[in-house]
């Protein structure tokens, strides 16, 4: 499933699973990553720090006080990972409100797309999203595929800081703002839900790469009286 | 019970606790975190008989100004640092970095600021009283996680510090001899022939300056426009630091020790680890070069600067 394994500079591995961006390259990655994960909390493996699934890259960050690239390269090549179906993932409902002082992108998608808001809402609201991973910032959710009538680039100059809540769609993909950040994606709508809860040591994260999430509009008075 | 700590008569620039760093966390899009010059971290809780791993404060540029209140302590700071004790009769004593004093109760201590580096280190004997989340004691204030709720420290905040054994005043020192060089080691990154083989040439043959853009996340430089002959975009993957992201505006970045765990911007290179703590120390308007290494020449070149840390970390015995 590895289509090639190099080295990113000299503490991490970079594991290349193809360059096209799917629900199954993905879950090839997310196969291998939970493995690895696995092997680390065993201690079969040793020296790990991090490890960073992506569309359809792996990346392991290791400490070389403790271990190299060729021992960690060794120890992922001997693996035999099998990508078994994942039943266990979780559904979520996430409620937005795309009313035009959250969804501050509305005009620019329009002129994009040449369809109306309330077309662009449903396209965008009336579907089950695959979520590919978390990052950039913490518990933010890369979710896809949208659909293709509505796909716009990022913006030309990027926000520098786009409200916390905010949902945002680019390319192929929707997101959601966990924390106030810098950001070009097109703002459709803000959810009151609480998407990473830093108090929550277990799971902070509310959505996990292979979870299945959808969107629901509410009225400006639910969001603001929203009770989390 | 003592009850010690620090309040903060003056802030600082950015004053937060740091130690080694967060991990296992990265696939949450929490980065790693953690004191951006490591050696001088773990010189700093040395030089006051802690544990290598103990949280210290981190400065940058202009340090806090603390008043110790219910208590005696040992501390020490590391780095480039400007600092004075304002003793209770109102005297003061000028400090030097890599040796330990003692500080009475009610007295201040004074980081004026820091000379040609960005960050310093401050370890107080038995380190602070603290909370580690997810396994470290790090402030990450992009997501609020860690000691003070996330959040750097504020005028009046109080800096809770561990209960203290009586075996004060012991005099610790080393002589530390910073050789600090704007040669920057690199190794080739995933997306190196993206770029022309002009600029890849340019990426080694010229200066580049850091500019203003420069903070725990990362340091944007200026130099030659890095012409990308493929595509300025790539599908959004994992970042760690010492990654260098040329953006499509040619202008490489690189990723310290709050970075975003993911990005879609193309790696022109990487910094090997024996230099991340130099490069995290530049401060804007440093001229700094680029010198590609082999994967082998990196770690035997870990190797000796962990020698040369083990060495300062040794002196002191």
């Amino acid at each position: 499933m590895i289509k090639n394994i190099s080295n990113l500079g000299d503490a991490s591995v970079y594991c290349d699973f193809g360059s096209d961006v799917n629900e199954q390259i993905n879950s090839n990655v997310i196969c291998y990553f939970n493995e690895i994960s696995k092997l680390v909390e065993t201690n079969e493996i040793n020296g790990i720090n991090n490890i960073i699934p992506s569309y359809n890259k792996l990346i392991i960050n290791f400490d070389l006080f403790l271990t190299t690239f060729n021992e960690v390269k060794e120890k992922i090549l001997a693996l035999d990972v099998k990508n078994q179906t994942k039943n266990n993932f979780k559904k979520i409902k996430i409620a937005v409100c795309c009313d035009d002082e959250f969804g501050l992108d509305f005009n620019r998608i329009s002129k994009i797309t040449k369809l109306s808001k309330e077309e662009i809402l449903n396209l965008s609201l009336n579907k089950e999203y695959f979520c590919y991973m978390t990052g950039f910032i913490a518990g933010m959710p890369f979710l896809g595929d949208i659909n293709k009538d509505i796909r716009c680039n990022r913006l030309e100059t990027p926000r520098l800081k786009v409200p916390k809540g905010s949902v945002g769609i680019t390319e192929q993909f929707v997101n959601i703002y966990t924390f106030e950040s810098p950001g070009g994606w097109n703002i459709i709508g803000n959810t009151p839900e609480k998407i990473f809860d830093n108090l929550n040591s277990k799971e902070p994260a509310l959505i996990k790469p292979g979870d299945r999430v959808s969107f629901y509009q509410i009225s400006k008075e639910e969001y603001l009286n929203w009770n989390e | 019970m003592s009850n010690t700590y620090f309040e903060v008569l003056r802030a600082g620039v950015n004053t937060t606790i740091q130690d080694i760093g967060r991990n296992h966390m990265y696939h949450l899009g929490i980065t790693i975190s953690g004191a951006i010059d490591q050696r001088n971290y773990v010189l700093s809780n040395k030089l006051v008989n802690n544990s290598l791993n103990e949280a210290v404060i981190e400065f940058a540029y202009q340090g806090p100004l603390l008043k110790l209140k219910n208590g005696s302590i040992n501390f020490c700071i590391t780095g480039d640092v400007i600092f004075k004790i304002i003793k209770k009769d109102g005297s003061i004593e000028d400090g030097t970095c890599y040796e330990s004093y003692t500080l009475e109760d009610e007295e201040q201590l004074d980081i004026i600021s820091t000379k040609n580096t960005a960050y310093g280190y401050l370890s107080v004997s038995n380190g602070f009283k603290l909370q580690k989340i997810w396994n470290s004691y790090s402030i990450n204030t992009k997501a609020n996680i860690g000691p003070n709720n996330g959040k750097k420290y504020s005028l009046k905040d109080k800096i809770l510090i561990n209960n203290q054994d009586l075996a004060l005043n012991k005099k610790n020192k080393i002589n530390y001899n910073e050789s600090s060089d704007n040669l920057i080691r690199i190794i080739k990154g995933t997306n190196f022939n993206y770029f022309s083989k002009k600029s890849q040439d340019s990426f080694f043959n010229n200066e580049f300056s850091v500019t203003k853009d420069a903070d725990r996340m990362g340091i944007r430089l200026t130099g030659p426009k890095l012409e990308n002959i493929v595509n300025t975009n790539i599908k959004s993957e994992g970042l760690v630091r010492g990654v260098i992201q040329v953006p499509a505006d040619g202008n490489p970045i690189i990723m310290l020790s709050d970075h975003g765990t993911i990005g879609g911007y193309p790696k022109i290179g990487v910094v090997i680890s024996a230099d991340l703590d130099q490069v995290g120390q530049f401060t804007p308007g440093s001229k700094i070069r680029f010198k590609e290494v082999s994967l082998a020449e990196a770690q035997n070149i870990f190797k000796a600067y962990t020698i040369d840390t083990n060495k300062y970390l040794n002196e002191n015995n």
